[in-house]
């Protein structure tokens, strides 16, 4: 198995538990980790993903979308943490309350 | 200036404005009502440029595809500009008379940020710039629906926020492979090299679930009413009128002009797409029938009005210049429901405020006392139940001649049952309206002339597409990826 399938399959795996955590757990502070794996993993796919490149040299395009991706993570966890916070002062808990259509 | 610098403008004014609303409100509304000018200027310069001298592209700073960034816009782009300059504008005029300097503290900044991601979606042509706007435009949407700060705003926000995320993830996930598969991320290149392979197709799947996600079609779309209708209501405004409008038009660009779905192979994939689009029509509007406030009754309109953009995957499949129809038909109810939307929502916020509650029964003989916004509620809601003259006709006549000219009358019985569903909700509001109850003689709350003013606006573009549809659907151009 070469290691950019490796990093491929081990990506994929790191989204599907991110999405089933962000599906399955209810307090909001694992839903936003959840979210957080699932990026990781979208990011290893992608630095699995390398154009074609002469020589074997590392593409620069997938290491620059990673790192546009981090910090549009960072910024969103961000959001989500102050939105938590302010669920909790809201309702004094950190889950949604589980409401259906009206 | 040059022509194809149209769309850097389009993108930087609303950024620019957005930098100096980090000043505070008084700043913020200043800079929001520059861009309100002259963002509409710069849309109807782009459909002329586009019109004139057909797609444009501009690379920005000189540094083109494949290693810098480079912005297209077509048709397509240059209608969805102009639908965005139009409602932001309206929109705008309407905030600045809707908030006040400690409510609208932060409205201006995320605003004219959202305004800039929307705006940056319509011009991208390639994959991760999409990706990047998206996220951008995901997170300014959740933060506006914040700024109402009551309990459901900040439980729908926070609902919201997770969906979002989920649908960018999922797209970012689907780039990833797309760029394994062939290197590249430009939406032009991919239109001329993709193929139906079960890489590209994993790849597809994974975007259209998140862009679903994002547009809150049926089965997906619980995140929705309590969003936009908690909003303020600019903000739902904008979210119903626009926001989900831009991951539907992410999906006209992956299924028409990537994957050429048109040219046949994708049959069964786009009825899926099909029912699920009839689904939300038809279950989006029994809710909508079911709904005991205005701004909820007007999200789920939302719902159902969606699904009739997701009923053209179906219908651009067939043979023949019935696809043609279709796809106008598809485009037209975008920009037509942008309008009539975000002006009904206007008027319900300029309704609600009048009498300072948003029960049904609370706007009994609004229609005397806030006539303006009551007809602007009314020429929206003809829009939506499709009747004309109005841009709802144009879409909805050609979306059914499509369906009946190509023989899928299905379709064709999904899209009247859903005229009919429309005209029962928008009259179970028009009803209260009329009526006289004790009620109606309290007294109303003073509602700014502006409010009442940029809802009209909205439904009178709303009804005026009604009239110039050809040229905005000459400019449309033909189906891409057609055979």
């Amino acid at each position: 198995m070469s290691a950019a399938l490796l990093y491929a399959l081990t990506g994929a795996l790191l989204f599907s538990t991110g999405l089933f955590g962000l599906l399955a757990r209810r307090h909001l502070l694992r839903k936003i980790i959840a979210i957080n794996v699932m990026a990781s993993g979208a990011f290893l796919v992608l630095i699995a993903a390398p154009g074609p490149m002469p020589d074997g040299a590392a593409d620069p395009v997938p290491q620059a979308m990673v790192l546009t991706g981090i910090v549009v993570a960072v910024s969103a966890t961000a959001l989500g943490l102050g939105l938590a916070l302010r669920l909790r002062e809201k309702t004094g808990r950190s889950t949604l309350p589980e409401d259906h259509p009206r | 200036m040059e022509s194809s610098a149209w769309a850097a403008w389009s993108v930087a004014l609303p950024l620019a404005a957005a930098a100096v609303a980090i000043g505070g409100w008084r700043a913020g509304r200043v800079a929001a009502y520059l861009t309100a000018i002259i963002a509409p200027v710069l849309a109807f310069g782009t459909l002329r440029a586009v019109q004139e001298a057909g797609p444009l592209r501009h690379p920005l700073g000189g540094w083109g595809a494949p290693l810098g960034i480079e912005l297209h816009v077509d048709g397509l782009s240059a209608l969805m500009l102009a639908a965005t300059a139009v409602v932001g504008a309206a929109t705008t005029l309407y905030a600045g008379a809707y908030f006040n300097r400690t409510t609208g503290r932060w409205f201006w900044l995320v605003w004219l940020l959202l305004w800039t991601s929307l705006n940056g979606v319509f011009v991208s042509d390639d994959v991760f710039n999409l990706y990047v706007m998206l996220e951008l435009l995901g997170l300014s949407a959740v933060a506006l629906v914040a700024l109402a700060a009551t309990r459901d705003a900040t439980v729908a926000a926070m609902r919201y926020f997770l969906v979002s995320m989920a649908g960018s993830l999922l797209f970012l996930l689907g780039i990833a492979l797309l760029y394994a598969r062939y290197g590249t991320l430009s939406l032009t290149l991919l239109g001329l090299v993709a193929e139906p392979d079960a890489a590209s197709l994993l790849a597809l799947s994974v975007m259209t679930l998140g862009m679903m996600a994002k547009t809150a079609i049926f089965p997906l779309h619980a995140w929705l009413p309590p969003a936009h209708a908690s909003a303020p209501t600019p903000a739902s405004a904008v979210l119903s009128g626009l926001v989900v409008k831009a991951s539907f038009y992410v999906l006209l660009r992956l299924w028409l002009q990537v994957f050429g779905v048109s040219g046949g192979g994708f049959e069964a994939a786009l009825l899926v797409l099909g029912a699920l689009g009839a689904g939300a029509v038809l279950w989006g509007s029994v809710l909508a029938l079911r709904q005991r406030t205005i701004k909820l009754l007007i999200a789920y309109s939302t719902v159902a009005q969606l699904g009739y953009l997701f009923i053209l995957f179906p219908l651009i499949a067939v043979a023949g210049p019935w696809a043609e129809t279709a796809w106008q038909g598809g485009v037209y109810q975008v920009v037509s429901h942008a309008c009539a939307k975000a002006s009904m929502f206007l008027a319900a916020g300029s309704m609600v405020k009048a009498v300072g509650a948003d029960r049904l029964p609370a706007l009994a003989g609004i229609g005397h006392r806030l006539p303006i916004s009551f007809t602007a509620f009314g020429i929206g809601g003809l829009s939506l139940v499709g009747m004309p003259p109005s841009g709802g006709f144009i879409a909805k006549w050609l979306l059914l001649s499509a369906a009946l000219g190509s023989g899928n009358w299905i379709w064709a019985l999904v899209l009247v049952l859903g005229s009919l569903l429309a005209a029962g909700y928008v009259f179970l509001v028009l009803r209260h309206a009329f009526e006289w109850s004790p009620e109606a003689t309290r007294p109303t709350h003073p509602v700014p002339r502006r409010m009442e003013a940029a809802a009209l606006l909205l439904a009178l573009v709303a009804l005026g597409l009604g009239f110039v549809a050809a040229p905005p659907l000459d400019l449309l151009g033909p189906l891409p990826g057609a055979p």
